[in-house]
C-alpha cells in the first residue's frame, strides 16, 4: 500500500539570472526512506536543494513542493524549516561576531515547541557535542569564523541532531573531510535515522559515504534533470561505470525540450513538461 | 515568487526628543561679535588673557574659509547660531538643587541613576553652563579634581595650569572650528588625575542641548599625571529642531609617563545637529590612550580624535561605531602621529549605513622620522544595509621612519544573501537573520561601550520588515 509521501517534488523548474538550470524535476520521498541523489560535478543536485529548501537566489518558474501535506512552494525558508526541512551547507558560511550557542539558541527559540531552558538547553548541546567528538568550547566561538572544513560539517551534523527535522538533505557533506570526520558525520546521520526516524537525501558523487547507510532509492541528475531512479543496486553500478551512460539520456530530453519550445511539437510531453513550457 | 526586503529601523530618538521651556535663560543675541565674544567672557568674570585669547581666535576664525573637504556644512549658518544660552540656574553639587525640568531630563537620560551604581563623578552640562557637577568624597580624598573648567579657572592653583595647556593640543589656528571654539567657548569639565593615582570608577561628563537654534561649546580638559589611571565617559544629546545646531567642542588629554586614560564617547546628537568637534591627546613615554567612540547622531559630523605620541613607546588605540541613517552624512575617523621610537597604534572602526545615510572612515597615521621601530595597524570594515546608501574608507598613511611595521586592512560590504539564506534554513526569520548579521558585525566594538550604552546599541539596530515584490 502506498505510503502518503513525506516529500513530493512536480514538475519542478528553476532559473538563476533567466538561465534555466533545473528542469521538469520529479522527486518523491516517503517518510523514513533514505533517498541518495547522484550525479556528475555541475548536474544540479545542490541547486535542487537549494530550491527545495527556498533558497532566493534561484527562481523556481514551475512545479511545486509538496511538504508534510502542505504545499510550501511560496514559503519562505525560515518557514520551510519550521515546517521540519532542513538542509545541510556544502560550505556552511561564516557568521563574525555571532556566537555558535547564541545561534543555537535562535534556531530553537523560532520553534516555539522545540525551545529548551537555559539549563535543559546547554545539557543536550553538551551532549550532542560529546556524541559528535566536538570540542565545547566551538560553542563560544562565532558561528563558521576559523572553523575547519570537518569543524563546520561537525556544526552542521549537531544542529541536524538538535533541530531533529522530518526531512534533512545533506549536500556534499561528506566533501573534503578526512577519515575521521567521516566517521563522525556517519555518526551523525545515524543518529538522526534512529532517534528521529527522519527522511534522508544525501546528496553525493562519492560513494564511500553510503557503505554503512541502507539506502531505500537512487537518482541520477545530469544536466539539470533526473534522469534515472532506481534502488540501492544502482550505487555499485555506478561505482564501476560513472555517470557517461546517463549523458545521452540528459541530452535527448533537452533536445526534446528544445524541439517542444522552438518547433510547437507538443507530442508525447506530458503535462508537467508542458506547464514548464508554458511558463516559460 | 513574491521576495522581501528588509530595512533596518532608524533609530528611535524618541529617548532624546523632548523638549524643555526657555523660560527664564539668558540668550546672547545670534551671531558672531567681539561685542557677544566680550560679553561671554565678562559674565564668566574670567581673567584678561581668557578674554585677549577669545578675542584674538575671533580673529582668526574670520579669516578662515569654511572647510573645503567632507560633508557640506553650507546649511549651517553662523549668523543665526545663538552662541551663548544660559540655562535658569547656577551649578549645584546636589541634583535637588537643580530645576525639575532641568533635573528631569537628566533622570531621563538616567544620568543620576548611572552615578548611584557606578560612576565616581558625575558633571552635566545643559546648553551653555553645568547644572550639575559631583564626585564622590574617595575620589576627592585621593587628590583627584573634577570640576566645571570655569570653575577651576577662578582657583589660582589651577588656573596657572590650565593656562599653561588650554587650546595648545588644539590651538585656534588648527581649523575654523577650533578658532570659533577658541572664541566663544562655554562651560565644560576640568579634570586633574595626580600621579601614581588610579580611578577604579569612571567619571563621567553628560551634554545636552535643549536650546533651539544654539551652539554648544563646551571645553574638556583632563589631565593624567604619570602613573596615574583614568577612565572619563562623555555623552550627548539633543531635541530635534528644524534649524540647525551647532556643536564645536574641544577636548584635550595630557597623558603623563605610564599613565592611562580611556576616554569614551557616545554622542547621539539630534539630526539637525552640525557635530564639528575637536580631540586631541597628548601620550608620554610608556603612557596609552584609549579612544572609545561611538558616533549615532547628528545631520553632519566631522569627528577625528587625535593621538600625539610623543614618548618612547607611548601607546595609542582607536575603537570606532558609526551609524549613518537617512539625512545624515557622517565623516569619522582617527589621527595618530607617531613621533617617538617604538610607539604603537591601532585602529579598529565600524560603519553602518542605512536609508541613504552617508558614512564615510577617514583616518591619518604619521610617522616621524623619529619614530623608528613604530608598529601601527588600521582596520575599517563598513556594512551598507540598502543600495540607496554610502561607504567610504579614505585612509592616509605618511611614514617617514625606518623599521615600522604598518597595516592597513579595509572591507566594505553588504549583508550577504548566502548568509541570511543559511540563517533562514534554520528556521531564522529574515529580519530577525538580518538584525543578528548587524549586530554581530557591530559586536567587537559595542561590547567595548559602557555598559549602559552598549544595551542601547543593541536596542538601536532594530529591524523592521517591510514586504515588497522584488
Amino acid at each position: 500500500m502506498p505510503t502518503t509521501p513525506l516529500l513530493s517534488v512536480t514538475g519542478l523548474t528553476a532559473a538563476v539570472d533567466e538561465k534555466e538550470i533545473l528542469h521538469n524535476i520529479d522527486l518523491t520521498v516517503a517518510p523514513g526512506e533514505t533517498h541518495v541523489l547522484m550525479g556528475p560535478n555541475g548536474a544540479g543536485k545542490s541547486t535542487l536543494g537549494h530550491v527545495i529548501m527556498g533558497d532566493p537566489v534561484y527562481t523556481q518558474t514551475a512545479g511545486t513542493i509538496t511538504f508534510d501535506g502542505e504545499d510550501v512552494t511560496e514559503l519562505s525558508p525560515d518557514k520551510r524549516s519550521r515546517a521540519g526541512l532542513f538542509l545541510s551547507f556544502q560550505a556552511p558560511v561564516e557568521i563574525p561576531g555571532v556566537p555558535l550557542s547564541s545561534f543555537l539558541r535562535a534556531t530553537l527559540a523560532a520553534r516555539p515547541d522545540r525551545a529548551l531552558k537555559g539549563k535543559e538547553f546547554r545539557r543536550r548541546v553538551k551532549e550532542l557535542c560529546a556524541e559528535l567528538d566536538m570540542d565545547p568550547s566551538y560553542l563560544n566561538r562565532e558561528l563558521g569564523v576559523g572553523f575547519s572544513g570537518g569543524e563546520k560539517k561537525k556544526v552542521e551534523m549537531l544542529q541536524l541532531l538538535l533541530l531533529q527535522p522530518k526531512l534533512a538533505i545533506l549536500d556534499e557533506t561528506d566533501s573534503g573531510l578526512d577519515v575521521d570526520a567521516l566517521s563522525v558525520v556517519s555518526r551523525g546521520m545515524d543518529l538522526y535515522r534512529k532517534t528521529c526516524d527522519g527522511s534522508l537525501i544525501i546528496i553525493t558523487h562519492n560513494t564511500r559515504i553510503l557503505e554503512h547507510v541502507d539506502v531505500d532509492r537512487v537518482h541520477v541528475m545530469v544536466q539539470g534533470r533526473m534522469v534515472r531512479e532506481d534502488n540501492a543496486s544502482l550505487i555499485p553500478w555506478i561505482d564501476e561505470n560513472g555517470f557517461e551512460s546517463f549523458e545521452q539520456g540528459a541530452e535527448d530530453a533537452a533536445d526534446a525540450d528544445g524541439q517542444a519550445s522552438g518547433a510547437g511539437a507538443l507530442d508525447g510531453i506530458d503535462a508537467g513538461d508542458l506547464s514548464a513550457v508554458v511558463e516559460r | 515568487m513574491a521576495k522581501q526586503r528588509t530595512e533596518v529601523a532608524d533609530i528611535d530618538r524618541s529617548l532624546y526628543d523632548f523638549k524643555d521651556s526657555e523660560e527664564g535663560f539668558e540668550r546672547l543675541a545670534e551671531g558672531l561679535t567681539p561685542e557677544i565674544v566680550t560679553e561671554i567672557s565678562r559674565r564668566k568674570d574670567e581673567p584678561d588673557w581668557m578674554l585677549e585669547f577669545r578675542l584674538k581666535s575671533l580673529e582668526i576664525y574670520n579669516s578662515f574659509p569654511d572647510p573645503t573637504w567632507g560633508p557640506s556644512i553650507a546649511g549651517l549658518d553662523m549668523d543665526h547660531i545663538a552662541t551663548y544660552v544660559k540655562p535658569n540656574t547656577d551649578q549645584s553639587a546636589t541634583w535637588e538643587d537643580v530645576p525639575d525640568d532641568i533635573k528631569n531630563t537628566f533622570e531621563r537620560l538616567g544620568i543620576p541613576e548611572a552615578e548611584r551604581s557606578y560612576l565616581a563623578g558625575v558633571g552635566a552640562q545643559y546648553d551653555s553652563e553645568l547644572v550639575y557637577h559631583n564626585m564622590q568624597d574617595t575620589a576627592s580624598k585621593m587628590g583627584i579634581v573634577y570640576s566645571g573648567i570655569e570653575e577651576a579657572l577662578h582657583e589660582p592653583r589651577w588656573e596657572a595650569l590650565i593656562r599653561e595647556k588650554f587650546m595648545t593640543l588644539i590651538p585656534p589656528t588648527d581649523h575654523k572650528f577650533a578658532a570659533l571654539h577658541g572664541a566663544v567657548w562655554s562651560g565644560g569639565s576640568f579634570v586633574y588625575v595626580p600621579a601614581g593615582t588610579k580611578l577604579d570608577f569612571p567619571l563621567q561628563s553628560y551634554f545636552r542641548l535643549n536650546a533651539k537654534g544654539a551652539g554648544q561649546f563646551e571645553h574638556t580638559l583632563i589631565i593624567v599625571e604619570d602613573d596615574a589611571d583614568l577612565h572619563f565617559i562623555e555623552g550627548c544629546s539633543a531635541p530635534k529642531y528644524n534649524v540647525a545646531n551647532l556643536h564645536a567642542g574641544a577636548v584635550e588629554l595630557f597623558v603623563g609617563k605610564r599613565a592611562h586614560l580611556r576616554y569614551s564617547t557616545i554622542e547621539n546628537w539630534s539630526k539637525n545637529m552640525y557635530n564639528l568637534n575637536t580631540k586631541r591627546a597628548r601620550v608620554e613615554e610608556d603612557g596609552e590612550i584609549e579612544w572609545i567612540s561611538g558616533s549615532f547622531g547628528s545631520h553632519v559630523g566631522y569627528l577625528y580624535p587625535m593621538s600625539v605620541l610623543t614618548g618612547r613607546r607611548a601607546r595609542s588605540s582607536f575603537t570606532g561605531i558609526t551609524f549613518a541613517g537617512a539625512g545624515q552624512n557622517l565623516d569619522t575617523g582617527t589621527k595618530v602621529v607617531m613621533a617617538a621610537p617604538d610607539t604603537r597604534a591601532t585602529v579598529e572602526t565600524k560603519g553602518i549605513s542605512k536609508g541613504g545615510g552617508i558614512q564615510t572612515f577617514r583616518s591619518s597615521i604619521v610617522v616621524t622620522p623619529a619614530a623608528e621601530g613604530a608598529q601601527a595597524t588600521v582596520s575599517c570594515q563598513s556594512l551598507m544595509l540598502d543600495d540607496e546608501s554610502r561607504s567610504d574608507t579614505i585612509p592616509a598613511m605618511d611614514v617617514r621612519a625606518k623599521n615600522v611595521d604598518i597595516g592597513h586592512e579595509a572591507t566594505i560590504g553588504r549583508i550577504g544573501d548566502d548568509k541570511v539564506f543559511y540563517l533562514m534554513s534554520r528556521g531564522i526569520s529574515e529580519e530577525e537573520a538580518r538584525a543578528m548579521i548587524v549586530n554581530g558585525f557591530a559586536n567587537p566594538v559595542a561590547k567595548e561601550l559602557p555598559l549602559e550604552y552598549a544595551v542601547e546599541m543593541n536596542n538601536l539596530i532594530k529591524l523592521e520588515m517591510e514586504g515588497a515584490i522584488g
